[in-house]
């Protein structure tokens, strides 16, 4: 017989009872991936969050972010609060439901901030996932990679990118902004997360 | 500083026999989910979801997707659900999509809900979505269902949900 409709409830109910593992309720996991700090934006908006003084006890972070802003606009990130344009590179494809995608990149260094999200806008929130990788590490150039994306109903983007920050210094602090008097909209939350090696 | 460890496995479905959906509906207390699945699809099609049993037009998307000849996106508006995959789910004698589905701040009241969705077809190609769910309502309940009304998700299928608890 085809199962039509299975919830997890109904999967908990043909486990032994020992296991709490699909009832739903809190588990205890010794999980590698720890929440480190949550920003959510209050009224009025705000032109930059930061969060400072990250610990240096995980191999990757991971920052969930969903956000909205005042304007269509981009918004940006800084690392260790560096403003030094020859630090920052990146490249990303976007795919607007257009038919074909397009590509963009800095390769010459010219801006102050790495690309977090490429048309942010005041219709619906995007979503975002990115990733810190080997962020203690003082031998390396950090590499960011990031899915985000925006849907409107009649308009919206999806994109992949990759940040260079030339520097390999480790990462102590992130700084998520806004530029050109714009900000980022209320109820936008940005969530930092460790992920031990 | 750090709230402990979360990344939560809550269920863990694998499909037994061909099913036309999975539903998980119990996932409170949690501030992002993941799902992450492997499908395949009789005779084959788009895994699909929606939000609390809504079968109305209040959801849309755009994605992205690309294989080894080029690259391309399109989008949808008000449709029915939001399709996970460009590339369809094989049917059972092909290799098993692969499909991470992100669901940021899914029990909020305030916002639509905006999920990305990253799927990998082995034979066809790759893709990223977004997709919308216009409704303000906490996230309750999701099932995921092949587009093709014809079509059975696969037995051997897996689907596994994860929740997120932010500090």
């Amino acid at each position: 017989m085809a199962i039509r409709f299975a919830s997890a409830s109904r999967i908990g109910n043909k486990l032994p009872r020992g296991s709490n593992f699909w009832d739903g309720s809190a588990v205890v996991v010794n999980s590698s991936y720890e929440s480190i700090a949550t920003v959510t934006v209050g009224s009025g908006g705000t032109q930059s969050i930061t969060f400072s003084s990250i610990p240096a006890t995980y191999k990757h972070l991971q920052l969930r972010t969903s956000h909205a802003t005042n304007n269509t606009t981009n918004i940006y990130f800084r690392i260790n609060g560096s403003t030094t344009a020859a630090e920052y590179g990146y490249h990303y494809i976007v795919g607007t439901g257009s038919g074909s995608v397009f590509a963009a990149s800095d390769v010459s260094h010219s801006n102050t901030y790495g690309v977090f999200a490429y048309n942010s806008n005041p219709s619906n929130f995007t979503a975002g996932v990115t990733d810190f990788l080997d962020y203690t590490s003082t031998t390396k150039n950090k590499t960011v990679r990031q899915l985000a994306g925006q849907d409107n109903n009649g308009s919206g983007y999806i994109q992949l990118t990759s940040n260079l920050w030339i520097n390999t210094a480790a990462i102590t602090s992130l700084t998520i902004l806004s530029t050109g008097g714009d900000y980022i909209n209320q109820y936008s939350s940005f969530a930092l997360y460790g992920i031990k090696g | 500083m750090t709230a402990g460890s979360t990344y939560t496995p809550i269920a863990t479905y694998t499909v037994p026999s061909a099913a036309a959906s999975v539903t998980f509906s119990s996932f409170s207390g949690y501030t992002d989910l993941i799902v992450v699945c492997t499908v395949q699809a009789s005779p084959g099609g788009d895994l699909s979801v929606q939000f609390n049993g809504d079968t109305n037009t209040n959801y849309s998307y755009t994605v992205m997707y690309g294989n080894g000849s080029g690259a391309g996106s399109t989008r949808a508006s008000s449709r029915n659900w939001i399709p996970l995959d460009y590339y369809a789910a094989p049917p059972t004698s092909g290799s098993f999509n692969n499909e991470i589905l992100q669901i940021q701040n899914y029990s909020n009241s305030t916002t639509y809900k905006t999920v990305l969705n990253r799927a990998n077809n082995a034979a066809s190609g790759v893709d990223a979505v977004v997709g919308l769910w216009r409704s303000t309502a906490a996230i309750t309940s999701m099932t995921f269902s092949v587009v093709t009304a014809t079509s059975n998700i696969s037995a051997g299928s897996t689907f596994t949900l994860y929740g997120i608890l932010a500090a």
